[in-house]
C-alpha cells in the first residue's frame, strides 16, 4: 500500500488543530495505520506551526523529514516558503494566499520575503493557489479558512467526497456541521 | 494520493485515533481508577481534561503539582487506583511528596504521568524526568506511542500494587502530542480496597523512615528482575551487524532510521533490564543507543562495561528526528529539493489580537520599570515590541524575585520595580511569595494578571475562577481577600484597558513604601463568553503614520511600508489601539466611529 505524507503548516489560531483531526478521522477509514502530530501550547499563541500526517502500512516515526511530504498544505504565504524544503519535488503544494506578518516584521526588524508563491511555481510543477480567506467569508466565516483548505486537498486525492463531509460531521461542534461544510465545499469545488 | 478505503475497514471499526495524552485518560479509565488530579501543564495538560470526560472518576485541577500528588497519595492510602499528572518541571514542585511517598509506597495503585519537552516547544527547560526517578528510586515506564500509552497506563497500576510502588509512565511532548491508533478495552471493576491503619508504613518519622528504607532497597532489586523479565522489554531481532536499545519516541525514529537492524525496545527504562542488556549486547557487533536529552541508559551500559555509540554523536540538546538520527550517526543528509535561499524571518508566539496582558506591558514599558515575570501567556510581554518583562524562571517566582532585589538593591528599587504574575500561577506558588513580601517586611508591588483562566495552557479552571474541571459552580477564592487577610493594606482593582487608570495606579502602588497587590482584570480575548465590539479600520486621511499603535505589538495592526492598515481577518475590535491614537484614525467598519 502507498503511504501518504501530508504536512500543515500555518500560524498558530488559523485551525490547525482541527485540519489534523478531520484529517486523521479521514485517515482511519482507509483503513491505513495513522498517526498525526500536533503542537499545542505556546506557539498556538501565533507562532509558526506545523502539524504532520502520516498513513501507511506501518507508520513508526510520527515525524515528516524533509522531502518527505506528498501534501504540503499551507495556511500561509511565509510558512509555505518556511517548510518548502519538507516538500516532495512532484508534491502537491497548497497554498492559502493569505499573508500574515510575524513579529519581526511588524516591528521592522525583519522584511516579508517577496513574490513566495511565484518562486516556489518556479521550482515545483503542482503548485495551487487558493483565496482561502474570501471563500471561506463567502460560506459564512473566516474562521472556516482551515476548512475551505481541506476541500481542495481532498480534491486531490481518491477519497469520495462523502468520507470527508462524514468527518467533519464528527469532528466539528454540531451548530457548525453546515457552514463548514459549505466551507468544505468552496475548496472542493474550486 | 491518498490510499482509497479499502474492504479491510471493518476489521479496524473498534480502533480509534488518540492523542498519546487521550490514551493515557483512556487507560487510567480501564485500569479501573477513580481518582485523578493534576495541575494544567504542557504537554501534559489534555491527559487529565479527558479524565475529566469520565463519570466514574473524580477528577480536579489541584491549585499546584505538590497538591495534586499528595490528594493522589491520599487516594491510594485510602484504597483507590489514583492518577497525578503533570509536565516535567511539575515533577520539581511534586518531588517532595514523590521522594517520601516512594518510601510508604501505596494502597491502591499510585501513577504519576510525567511529559517531559524535548526541543522546549513549550518549557523553560528540558529537564529528565528519568533522573528525578532515579533519585526518587521509583520505577519508570516509557510508552512510544498512542495504543502503548493505554497499555503502559494499565501496566503501571498493576505494578504499583504488585510492588508497593509509586510509578512514573514518562512522556514526550511528540508522543503525548501525537495521535495514533488505540484499540479499546473494557474497565476493569477494581474495587477500593479496605482502608487499614498502618503507622510503620504511613508515618515517615525516622525510626519507621529507617526501616522504610530498607524495603525501599529491597523493592529496587525486585524491580530489577521484573525489568528483565516483563514483556515490556523485547528483543527484536534482525541484522545482528547494528543493534539499537531505544525507548520511547525515539524507538519510532531508530525503527525508520535502521529499519532490519536489532533492536532491545525497552519500556520500562528504569530501572534497567541488566541481563537483557548484556545478552543483546553480547550478539550484536555495533551497539548502538538512541535517546533524547540525558545518556541516562548509555552511562548505564558504559556503568556495565559494555561499549556503546550514542551521545559520542547525538545531542543532549533538543528533540531528535529520524532525519536527525540519519545525519549524525549515519552521515547522510537530505538532499535539497530546490534552489530557494531565504533567510525566513522567524515567527515567534505573540499575544493574541484582544488579548488584555497588552494593555499592562504597554504601560509597564512607558514607565520603564524593572519587571520579574512568570510563567504564562505574559512572558511573551518579554518579546519585541512591549519587550517590559525582565526575568521568568519558574511558577510563582516573580514574586519572591522582586523581594530579593529590593532586598540586594535597597528600598528604593522597589520603587522602580513590579512582580507580574497571572491569576492561576499565583494561586499555584504565588501566594507564598506574597507573604514573605509581607513578613518580611518587603514594600514591593505585584501586579495579578487575572484574565479569568489557566490561558497557555488551553483555558482551564483554577481555584479563582468559580468553577470545577467538570464545569459545575464552586466557591470562588476571592483574590482581593486573599491578599488583604495576609496584611497586604493595598489592593486594587483595574482594568488593564484603561491605560489612563492603570498609569495612575501603578505610579501610585510602586511610590508606596509598603507591599502592594494591583489585580488587573479582564477575561481572556479567547473565552467564549468574551464579545467584542467588532472589526476596525483606520482612516488614512487621519492616520499620521506617528506609530504609537504599532507600539501595542498587536498581530492585526501591519506597517505596509507606505501606509498602516488593520489586517480584518485579525482585528477582533478590542479597541486598545483607539486608546493610543491621538488623531482618531481608527474607525469601526462599517461606519460608526469606534
Amino acid at each position: 500500500m502507498r503511504s501518504t505524507a501530508i504536512m500543515i503548516v500555518g500560524v498558530g489560531g488559523q485551525g490547525t488543530l482541527l485540519t489534523s483531526r478531520i484529517l486523521g478521522n479521514v485517515g482511519i477509514s482507509t483503513g491505513a495505520d495513522v498517526k498525526v502530530s500536533e503542537v499545542h501550547g505556546m506557539s498556538q499563541r501565533g507562532g509558526s506551526v506545523v502539524t504532520y500526517v502520516k498513513i501507511g502500512e506501518k507508520v513508526h516515526s510520527p515525524i515528516i523529514e524533509k522531502g518527505e511530504a506528498d501534501i504540503l498544505l499551507c495556511f500561509e504565504e511565509l510558512e509555505a516558503l518556511r517548510w518548502i524544503d519538507y516538500a516532495k519535488k512532484d508534491a502537491s503544494i497548497i497554498i492559502n494566499t493569505q499573508r500574515i506578518d510575524p513579529m519581526p516584521v511588524i516591528t521592522g526588524k525583519a522584511r516579508y520575503p517577496e513574490n513566495i508563491v511565484e518562486r516556489i511555481k518556479a521550482e515545483y510543477e503542482n503548485v495551487i493557489t487558493v483565496p482561502a480567506l474570501e471563500l471561506a467569508k463567502a460560506a459564512g466565516s473566516i474562521r472556516a479558512v482551515n476548512v475551505v483548505m481541506i476541500g481542495v486537498l481532498a480534491q486531490k486525492t481518491d477519497i469520495p467526497e462523502e468520507v470527508w463531509i462524514d468527518s467533519i460531521r464528527k469532528t466539528v461542534k454540531p451548530q457548525f456541521v453546515e457552514l463548514n461544510i459549505e466551507a468544505f465545499r468552496k475548496g472542493y469545488n474550486l | 494520493m491518498l490510499p482509497v478505503p479499502g474492504r479491510h475497514v471493518r476489521r479496524r471499526i473498534m480502533k480509534k485515533l488518540m492523542l498519546g495524552n487521550e490514551a493515557i485518560a483512556r487507560g487510567v479509565y480501564e485500569a479501573g481508577a477513580t481518582v485523578a488530579t493534576a495541575y494544567p501543564g504542557t504537554p501534559s495538560t489534555e491527559i487529565t481534561e479527558c479524565i475529566a470526560k469520565y463519570d466514574e472518576i473524580y477528577s480536579e485541577w489541584s491549585p499546584n503539582e505538590k497538591v495534586a500528588l499528595e490528594v493522589a497519595i491520599g487516594a491510594s492510602v485510602g484504597g483507590a487506583r489514583a492518577a497525578c499528572s503533570m509536565k516535567h518541571v511539575g515533577l520539581n514542585v511534586a518531588a517532595d511528596p514523590l521522594f517520601t511517598a516512594a518510601y510508604t509506597g501505596v494502597n491502591g495503585g499510585l501513577v504519576l504521568f510525567v511529559a517531559d519537552d524535548p526541543g522546549m516547544h513549550s518549557s523553560q527547560n528540558e529537564q529528565d524526568t528519568r533522573l528525578i526517578a532515579r533519585a526518587a528510586k521509583v520505577p519508570v515506564l516509557e510508552p512510544s506511542d498512542s495504543q502503548e500509552c493505554k497499555d503502559f497506563a494499565r501496566e503501571a497500576f498493576r505494578i504499583s500494587e504488585e510492588f508497593d510502588t509509586p510509578v512514573i509512565v514518562r512522556l514526550t511532548t511528540r508522543v503525548a502530542h501525537s495521535q495514533g491508533l488505540v484499540e479499546l478495552g473494557e474497565r476493569e471493576n477494581v474495587p477500593i480496597k479496605p482502608y487499614i491503619k498502618d503507622p510503620g508504613k504511613y508515618v515517615m518519622m525516622p525510626a519507621m523512615a529507617r526501616k522504610r528504607h530498607v524495603a525501599v532497597e529491597e523493592r529496587l532489586a525486585r524491580l530489577s528482575e521484573l525489568s528483565d523479565s516483563t514483556s515490556l522489554n523485547r528483543i527484536e531481532w534482525g541484522d545482528r551487524k547494528v543493534g539499537v536499545i531505544a525507548g520511547g519516541i525515539a524507538y519510532q525514529y531508530a525503527k525508520e532510521v535502521f529499519g532490519n537492524a536489532s533492536f532491545l525496545k525497552l519500556g520500562m527504562v528504569y530501572p534497567l533490564p541488566e541481563k537483557l542488556i548484556r545478552e543483546f549486547a553480547s550478539q550484536v557487533e555495533t551497539l548502538y543507543v538512541i535517546e533524547e536529552l540525558e545518556p541516562f541508559i548509555e552511562n548505564s551500559c558504559l556503568g556495565m562495561g559494555i561499549k556503546v555509540k550514542g551521545k559520542d554523536v547525538l545531542p543532549v540538546i533538543g528533540e531528535y528526528s529520524a532525519g536527525l538520527i540519519r545525519e549524525r550517526v549515519l552521515g547522510e543528509k537530505p538532499e535539497k529539493l530546490n534552489s530557494i535561499e531565504e533567510d525566513i524571518p522567524v515567527r515567534p508566539p505573540v499575544m493574541c489580537a484582544g488579548c488584555p496582558h497588552r494593555g499592562i506591558f504597554y504601560v509597564l514599558k512607558k514607565l520603564k520599570l524593572n519587571v520579574t515575570g512568570d510563567i504564562g501567556c505574559y512572558t511573551l510581554g518579554a518579546l519585541a515590541p512591549l519587550e517590559s518583562l525582565d526575568t521568568c524562571v519558574c511558577m510563582g517566582a516573580s514574586i519572591g524575585m522582586a523581594h530579593g532585589m529590593e532586598k540586594a538593591m535597597g528600598r528604593d528599587s522597589a520603587r522602580k520595580t513590579v512582580a507580574v504574575i497571572g491569576d492561576s500561577t499565583f494561586i499555584h506558588s504565588g501566594i507564598t511569595g506574597l507573604i514573605d513580601i509581607v513578613y518580611n517586611k518587603g514594600t514591593s508591588t505585584v501586579i495579578i494578571l487575572d484574565n479569568s483562566t489557566t490561558g497557555m495552557t488551553g483555558h482551564q479552571h483554577h481555584p479563582a475562577t468559580g468553577f470545577t474541571i467538570k464545569g459545575e459552580p464552586t466557591r470562588q477564592v476571592d483574590l482581593v481577600k486573599l491578599c488583604q487577610a495576609v496584611g497586604v493594606d493595598r489592593v486594587n482593582v483595574i482594568d488593564p484597558f484603561d491605560l489612563a487608570e492603570a498609569e495612575k495606579v501603578i505610579r501610585e502602588e510602586t511610590a508606596a513604601d509598603e507591599p502592594s497587590v494591583i489585580i488587573s482584570r479582564r477575561p481572556c480575548a479567547l473565552l467564549k463568553n468574551v464579545k467584542f465590539n467588532g472589526v476596525l479600520k483606520i482612516n488614512p486621511d487621519k492616520c499620521t503614520r506617528c506609530r504609537m499603535c504599532m507600539r501595542l505589538g498587536c498581530p492585526a495592526i501591519v506597517d505596509r511600508g507606505t501606509h498602516i492598515e488593520v489586517d480584518p481577518a485579525l482585528c477582533v475590535g478590542c479597541d486598545l489601539c483607539t486608546k493610543v491614537c491621538r488623531f482618531n484614525a481608527f474607525e469601526r467598519v462599517g461606519g460608526e466611529n469606534a
